[in-house]
């Protein structure tokens, strides 16, 4: 990691700081007056503001430093959190990122944004303070972990801003300083007593340690009618005996004085290392599945429990590299509140937006390409499917509409919902949209599901009129595509007058499958069982018939079948009892001829290179526990390979 | 690549396809294997018909004997996979080359070397770097770059000819 760009930790320094600003702003349109939240904005802008000048993005610092000083004036009373000032800020966060990013802004947006901010902060007024206390005194105790000199910290400024508050005595406090030779000089191990008497409130003295207050301890007592010359007397004696003692070096694996709260630490690692470790983990598994067959064949007892210890750690390290790159989609969903707060102003629609099931976890990877298709949906949901208040004043619906956003693990699937109290899918207008664009012919007969389906088709959009919210160029066959790039599925269900669900169902993880095995000839392949629907026997005798026509009655409907014995050209005999796999895309069904189900297998996907990538039946290819390699068939390429020479029968009979 | 400028011997791992000798520069080279357990690739060109597992990971495995229209005859003893890592469509990418035999690291020297003539050649040109003579023996530096690019075809296929085939 140390090698990496300094500009590159920077940004995303910034994108995490900004993210978390414009979360905790969106909380503080909630709830105006808590505190915590605007003092975490406040941190957050200062230290964007801090580093942005450190790594010379000069821009950024300067308008941060504004936004900062607004914020400042919110936390010390002086201004309400607004909604005009919040506002104000989301859109002056955007500017800073574009800033961060390095991303070309126009000229004059800036001084829009603060003549906005500007407006803001002077039209809110003052927030309920009360009034300011009469003198009192007050005994401040604190002190600073000891790695605070090397983390770059320094006390003396704030006990500088202690002064700034009023007439003060500070005494250091030698308590946890150590004997000479157990000192570390550049631990921090001295504390302060500081008695102070201001007419400042004591969040006033609070706010002095607000950039530290997470690792220190503090404590702040008023004191009532003790002179503070003599509490200073009591502990003055040990402050000389400190300054008498030297610095001196000292071994530096000295242990902790005294044991402070351990913070959870998290690390950021680059994703191709991770890919990396996968690799060898499917290594490991490898080589540990055949030091088994070699156990197995020895009568040595040691070899076989070493093997069963490897054994062992190979599986609960495989395990844990699944779970390494999984992030809750919390993550992501706090992303739309923001989305919703603009879709709400736009449309003048009130929106109440839920989440649910945040700590669900899904691949790191799925997660980031989710978030495009998650906004198409929630604006459609927003746009064509809640009504304005009028509309649901007049059809006895409450006039807030609701949007829910909810995922739930459902085996190695995560199910993500959207659901909409609005007026549902309008059945007659998808019918008549469809019609208009040749999707399906007038009047032909199609089942709910299949009409809702339409929306997905290629070219579809119900919006009378391109509105500024939907259609923006994506329309949902895009959002199709995305999901089902993800091999995942999506569907929608929808009640008129009451609303509508659109349920994604997305696997896990994109790294790994649970695939059926099978084989064909002397290969062996697997199929993404989340495609499967069912395994029959190819009975001899239709195996014969069929020779001309390859379709199978199953459940009376005809499905076409490939062999793929001879798609493959295996060049052998079959076997005399084959096996039919049903697959399906959606829609489409289509059986697959092959010579044995050898069972389920977990696989983890390994990419063809692009010399294979032209060949198309397959998806990628895994190892498996004998170290041999199976390919995955491509379900959707071969479907309409099956459809193919059907409609070329139909077509020439 | 090979460097051009150098006069320097290029130092190359020398081996064998059907009875002829080719180098590639040993800096390409990761590792030789034995033959391993392959798994043929159902509607790949022969040229690249199977991948196989190097450790972990799914690496095709190139014929260059079907780039320049050679004998396959069936592995023997001394057969071996060449794993090199060479840019494939932009993307360093591991890939293994079958090998009849392995020889040594050897130092071809730039005084030797010559360009592919244009006639008497059954090969590609294009898909020659060099010859180096050796011991009265000729040595081929395949250009891994065009070879790949054109996925080993030996010709360009023509309308006339596709129609036929």
């Amino acid at each position: 990691m140390s090698g990496q760009d300094p500009v590159a930790i920077f940004r995303i320094e910034a994108r995490d700081l900004l993210e978390q600003v414009e979360l905790d702003l969106l909380t503080l349109a909630e709830r105006q007056d808590d505190r915590e939240t605007i003092d975490a904005v406040f941190r957050s802008l200062h230290t964007l503001k801090g580093s942005g000048a450190m790594f010379g993005f000069d821009a950024l610092a300067a308008f941060t430093h504004h936004c900062e000083t607004a914020f400042d004036r919110v936390r010390k009373g002086e201004v309400a959190a607004s909604p005009a000032l919040i506002s104000a800020v989301l859109a002056a966060r955007d500017h800073m990122r574009a800033l961060a990013e390095g991303e070309p802004t126009e000229p004059g947006v800036e001084e829009a944004l603060l003549d906005d901010l500007r407006r803001a902060v002077d039209g809110a007024g003052a927030a309920p303070v009360s009034t300011p206390p009469s003198a009192k005194t007050w005994r401040v105790r604190f002190s600073l972990p000891p790695e605070t000199f090397v983390n770059g910290g320094r006390p003396l400024p704030l006990l500088d801003e202690l002064r700034d508050l009023g007439p003060c005595e500070v005494t250091a406090v030698t308590d946890g300083v150590p004997a000479v030779e157990d000192l570390n000089p550049t631990d921090c191990r001295l504390a302060w007593d500081v008695v102070v008497t201001t007419e400042q409130p004591r969040s006033a003295i609070e706010d002095v340690f607000i950039f530290v207050i997470d690792d220190m301890t503090l404590d702040i007592t008023e004191v009532v009618d003790e002179p503070a010359a003599e509490a200073v007397a009591e502990v003055a004696p040990d402050a000389k005996v400190s300054t008498i003692e030297p610095p001196k070096a000292a071994n530096s694996d000295a242990p902790p004085a005294e044991g402070r709260p351990r913070v959870a630490e998290m690390l950021r690692v680059p994703a191709e290392r991770l890919d990396e470790l996968m690799d060898r983990v499917g290594e490991l598994v490898i080589a540990q599945s055949r030091l088994k067959q070699v156990a197995a064949s020895s009568s040595d007892q040691n070899l076989m429990t070493v093997s069963e210890q490897i054994e062992q750690l190979a599986s609960e390290l495989r395990e844990i590299m699944m779970v390494v790159r999984m992030v809750p989609v919390g993550q992501l969903f706090g992303r739309f509140r923001r989305l919703i707060h603009d879709l709400a102003i736009e449309t003048g629609k009130t929106i109440n937006f839920a989440t649910d099931g945040e700590t669900t976890e899904l691949d790191k990877t799925i997660i980031e390409r989710l978030a495009d298709p998650l906004v198409h949906l929630i604006r459609n949901a927003a746009d064509h499917g809640l009504e304005t208040p009028e509309q649901r004043k007049a059809s006895g619906k409450p006039e807030t509409g609701h949007i829910l956003l909810a995922a739930r693990q459902s085996g190695a699937e995560v199910v993500i919902t959207i659901t909409d109290d609005g007026r549902g899918v309008d059945r007659a207008r998808v019918r008549a949209k469809a019609e208009e664009n040749g999707l399906i012919q007038p009047g032909q007969v199609l089942t709910d599901n299949e009409l809702l389906q339409l929306i997905f088709a290629p070219g579809f959009s119900t919006a009378a009129a391109v509105t500024n919210l939907s259609g923006r160029g994506v329309g949902m066959d895009v959002v199709k595509k995305t999901i089902e790039g993800l091999r995942g599925a999506i569907e929608i269900t929808s009640t008129p007058g009451q609303g509508s669900v659109v349920s994604l169902r997305i696997p896990l993880t994109l790294a790994i499958i649970d695939g059926l095995l099978v084989r064909v000839g002397a290969s062996r392949y697997v199929i993404p069982l989340s495609s499967v629907e069912e395994c029959v026997e190819l009975p001899v005798e239709q195996d014969l018939r069929s020779a001309g026509r390859s379709l199978v009655t199953l459940r009376d409907q005809l499905v076409p079948f490939i062999r793929l014995r001879q798609m493959f050209n295996t060049g052998q005999e079959p076997d005399p009892h084959q096996k039919i796999v049903v697959v399906s895309t959606g829609q489409e069904r289509v059986g697959l001829v092959v010579d044995q189900i050898l069972g389920d297998h977990q696989t983890v996907i390994k990419p063809l290179s692009p010399f294979h990538a032209a060949v198309g039946a397959f998806s990628g290819a895994t190892i498996l526990g004998d170290g041999g390699v199976a390919l995955i068939l491509d379900i959707g390429c071969l479907v309409a390979a099956g459809q193919r020479p059907d409609a070329q029968l139909r077509a020439a009979g | 690549m090979i460097a051009d400028n150098a006069n320097d011997p290029i130092e190359a791992l020398t081996f064998d396809l059907h009875g002829e000798t080719f180098a590639l520069e040993a800096g390409l080279v990761r590792e030789v294997l034995d033959l391993l357990p392959e798994t043929a690739v159902p509607g790949a060109p022969p040229f690249v018909g199977a991948v196989i597992n190097f450790r972990g990971r799914v690496i095709p495995l190139v014929d260059l004997r079907v780039a320049f229209e050679l004998d396959a005859p069936p592995p023997t003893i001394d057969s071996r996979i060449v794993v090199i890592e060479h840019p494939l469509d932009g993307e360093p990418t591991l890939i293994g080359l079958r090998a009849d035999k392995v020889h040594e690291v050897t130092a071809i020297d730039r005084a030797v070397t010559e360009d592919a003539p244009r006639v008497g050649l059954k090969w590609r040109a294009d898909f020659i770097r060099f010859l180096a003579r050796r011991n009265g023996d000729v040595i081929v530096i395949p250009d891994l770059e065009q070879i790949f690019a054109a996925r080993g075809q030996t010709a360009v296929v023509t309308p006339i000819h596709a129609s036929q085939s």
